[in-house]
C-alpha cells in the first residue's frame, strides 16, 4: 500500500490533567472510508479537531499527504485538502443556500481586494464560473432549488446534506464528518448512508466517519476505529469489530461481555 | 449587470460635482448640513464595513476620524501657503489621501493585536484605544494641544463630501458583494465553520479593519475642512457611539440602511433645535423607541445576503 493520506502516529493531547486523546495511532488511505466510533467522551470530537488543526497535539505527529501539520492554522489546512462538517450544523446564518457554497469556494480562487473593487473581466469571469460550479453541486445534491432561500430555514436532513455539498466545495482530498447521523430517524440514516457512499464514489475522495451510530457505520465503513477513553481499542473490518469483546464492553459493559 | 456598479459611481460623483457647482443658490446652513449628512454616510458605511458585514465590534472609529482629520489639516496648514491658489484642490485631495492612510495605518496597529479578541473585549479594547489617540492630539504641541487647530481653509464642499461618500460606498459594496467578500459575512457568521472552509479569518478582519480606519481617516480631513477648526474633544467616545448607532439603526450589514440612518440621525438634532434643552432627550428617547420597535434595524427586511 502506497503512503496514507492522513497518518495519525502516538497523537496525544491533554487537557490540564485530562488526557483526551492518548497514543492515537490511525491512518485513512486515498478513497478510503474509514469510520472513528467509541462511546461519548471517548475522545472522538478531539481527534476531528487535531486532524483539523483546531488542537495542536501534545506530542505525537500528525501527518497529511506526507506533510506535518504540527502548527498548521485550520484555515490553511483546509487549502490543503481537509474538509469538514460539524457536529451541531454550523451554516452561514445570514447567507442563502447558495451563497454558502459559493464562500467555501473562495479559498481555492485568486480573487482579492483589488479584484473585487475594479470589477475587470477577470473579476466577472470568477464571479461566473464560481456561482455555475456551485450550482452544478447543488444539483448533484438536488438543493438547487433553493439556492435563493436561507441556509437556516431548510429542514434539518437538507441542512446537513448543505454542510456537506459546502464541505465538497472546497475541493477536499478528505472529507471529515462529525456525527452527520445525530438526530435524524432511521430512515433518514438510510438516506445518509447512501449519500456518503455516494459523495465518495462520486468525487473520489476519503471519508473520515465520526458517529456513535453503529448501524451507520458498520453500513458503510471499510475499516473501523473504535476510541474508548482516549484510547484506540480497536480497529479492523466491521465484522471483526462486531464480534471484538472489548467493543462490546465498551459499548454495553463487561457483564455484557461475560453473559 | 456589467460595470454597473461603476456606472453607479461615476454618476454618482458627477452629481455631487454638479449639486456643488451651484451650490452657492443655496442656503449656507443647509448646505453646512448636507456636507456634515456625506461625511456621516462616510463614517457609517466605513464603520459598517467593521461592525455590520465583518461583526467585529468595533468603538474606536471617531479616533481614526480623528487621525486622519488632524494629520490632513496639518498637512494643508503647512503646505497651504507655499502654493498658488490653483494648486489647493490637489493639496486637499493630497491632505485627503494622506489622512486616510495614517489612519488606516493606525488601524493596522490597533487591529493586529486587538482583533484575537472577540464581541465585548473587542469594543472595550478599540473605545481605549481611540481615547489613547484623542489623548495623544490633546496633548501634543505639534496639533495644538486642548485648543486643537484653527484656521484650516475650508476646501470641503458638497462635492467632495458626497463623491467621497459614493467612493466609500462603492468599495464597502463591491467588496462585499464578491467572492472574496463573502469571507467577510463567514467570518461574522461563523468563525469556526470559515476557517474550516479555507478562509483566513484574522486577516479578513484586518482588512476591514483597515480599509474602515482608512475611510474614517478621509472623514476625518473632510471634517476638518469643513469645520474650519479641529479640537480633540469632537472626537470622543461619544462620537463613535453616535457612528455605531448609525450602524445599528440602519441595520447592521445593510449598506441601504445605514445611508439612510446616517442622513436621519444628522438632520434629526438639527431639526431638534427649535426645542433647545430638551433636543437631547428627544433624540434618545427617538433612538430607544426605534430599538424597541425595530431592533434588527430600521432597513433589515430579512434579506441578508441577497445581492
Amino acid at each position: 500500500m502506497s503512503a496514507p493520506l492522513l497518518d495519525l502516529e502516538k497523537v496525544t493531547i491533554k487537557f490540564g490533567g485530562l488526557t483526551a486523546v492518548c497514543d492515537l495511532d490511525m491512518h485513512v488511505g486515498e478513497r478510503e472510508l474509514v469510520g472513528l466510533i467509541g462511546p461519548n467522551g471517548a475522545g472522538k470530537t478531539t481527534a476531528f479537531n487535531l486532524i483539523t488543526g483546531v488542537y495542536q497535539p501534545t506530542s505525537g505527529n500528525i501527518q497529511f499527504c506526507q506533510k506535518p501539520t504540527a502548527g498548521v492554522k485550520p484555515y490553511k489546512l483546509s487549502l490543503r485538502g481537509i474538509s469538514r462538517t460539524f457536529q451541531n450544523i454550523r451554516l452561514f446564518a445570514s447567507m442563502t443556500v447558495l451563497d454558502n457554497v459559493r464562500t467555501a469556494m473562495q479559498g481555492n480562487r485568486a480573487q482579492r481586494v483589488r479584484d473585487a473593487l475594479l470589477r475587470g473581466r477577470t473579476f466577472r469571469e470568477v464571479e461566473a464560473r464560481v456561482e455555475h460550479e456551485a450550482m452544478e453541486l447543488l444539483k448533484i445534491f438536488s438543493l438547487d432549488q433553493f439556492h435563493g432561500t436561507p441556509g437556516k430555514s431548510l429542514p434539518y436532513g437538507d441542512q446537513r446534506r448543505l454542510e456537506i455539498v459546502r464541505a465538497l466545495a472546497t475541493k477536499p482530498k478528505l472529507l471529515l464528518l462529525d456525527e452527520p447521523a445525530a438526530g435524524m430517524n432511521p430512515t433518514e440514516k438510510q438516506q445518509l448512508m447512501e449519500l456518503i457512499r455516494f459523495v465518495k464514489d462520486r468525487f473520489q475522495i476519503a471519508v473520515l466517519l465520526v458517529e456513535h451510530d453503529m448501524k451507520v457505520v458498520m453500513g458503510i465503513c471499510e475499516r473501523i476505529n473504535v476510541l474508548d477513553y482516549g484510547r484506540k481499542i480497536a480497529e479492523g473490518t466491521p465484522e471483526e469489530i462486531r464480534a471484538d469483546p472489548k467493543v462490546i464492553a465498551a459499548y454495553l459493559g463487561q457483564e455484557a461481555v461475560d453473559a | 449587470m456589467r460595470g454597473k456598479e461603476k456606472l453607479f459611481l461615476l454618476l454618482a460623483i458627477l452629481a455631487a460635482i454638479g449639486v456643488s457647482c451651484i451650490s452657492s443658490m443655496f442656503n449656507r446652513y443647509y448646505l453646512g448640513i448636507a456636507i456634515d449628512v456625506g461625511i456621516n454616510i462616510i463614517l457609517a458605511v466605513s464603520l459598517n464595513l467593521i461592525n455590520g458585514h465583518t461583526g467585529q465590534f468595533s468603538l474606536g472609529h471617531a479616533g481614526f476620524m480623528a487621525v486622519g482629520g488632524y494629520m490632513a489639516a496639518k498637512l494643508t496648514l503647512v503646505c497651504g501657503p507655499m502654493l498658488p491658489p490653483a494648486a489647493q484642490p490637489f493639496l486637499f485631495a493630497g491632505a485627503l489621501l494622506f489622512g486616510g492612510i495614517v489612519a488606516a495605518l493606525a488601524g493596522l496597529a490597533v487591529g493586529v493585536p486587538s482583533l484575537r479578541l472577540r464581541g465585548d473585549y473587542l469594543a472595550i479594547v478599540t473605545l481605549g484605544f481611540g481615547e489613547i489617540i484623542r489623548v495623544i492630539f490633546q496633548t501634543s504641541e505639534t496639533f495644538g494641544a486642548a485648543t486643537g487647530l484653527t484656521g484650516i481653509a475650508k476646501l470641503t464642499n458638497f462635492g467632495w463630501s458626497w463623491g467621497l461618500a459614493a467612493v466609500t460606498v462603492y468599495v464597502v459594496a463591491c467588496l462585499v458583494n464578491s467572492t472574496y467578500g463573502r469571507g467577510f459575512i463567514a467570518v461574522q457568521d461563523d468563525e469556526i465553520a470559515a476557517s474550516a472552509m479555507g478562509i483566513n479569518p484574522v486577516r479578513y478582519k484586518v482588512t476591514a479593519f483597515v480599509i474602515g480606519a482608512f475611510f474614517a481617516g478621509i472623514a476625518g480631513g473632510l471634517y476638518a475642512h469643513h469645520k474650519a477648526v479641529l479640537s480633540p474633544g469632537g472626537f470622543d467616545f461619544i462620537k463613535s457611539i453616535e457612528i455605531v448607532v448609525m450602524v445599528i439603526l440602519g441595520g447592521m450589514g445593510r449598506t441601504a440602511g445605514v445611508i439612510v440612518a446616517a442622513i436621519i440621525l444628522t438632520i434629526l438634532p438639527e431639526l431638534l433645535r427649535g426645542v433647545a434643552e430638551y433636543r437631547m432627550i428627544i433624540y434618545s428617547l427617538l433612538i430607544i423607541g426605534l430599538m424597541l420597535t425595530r431592533p434588527q434595524g430600521l432597513f433589515n427586511f430579512g434579506k441578508k445576503g441577497a445581492s
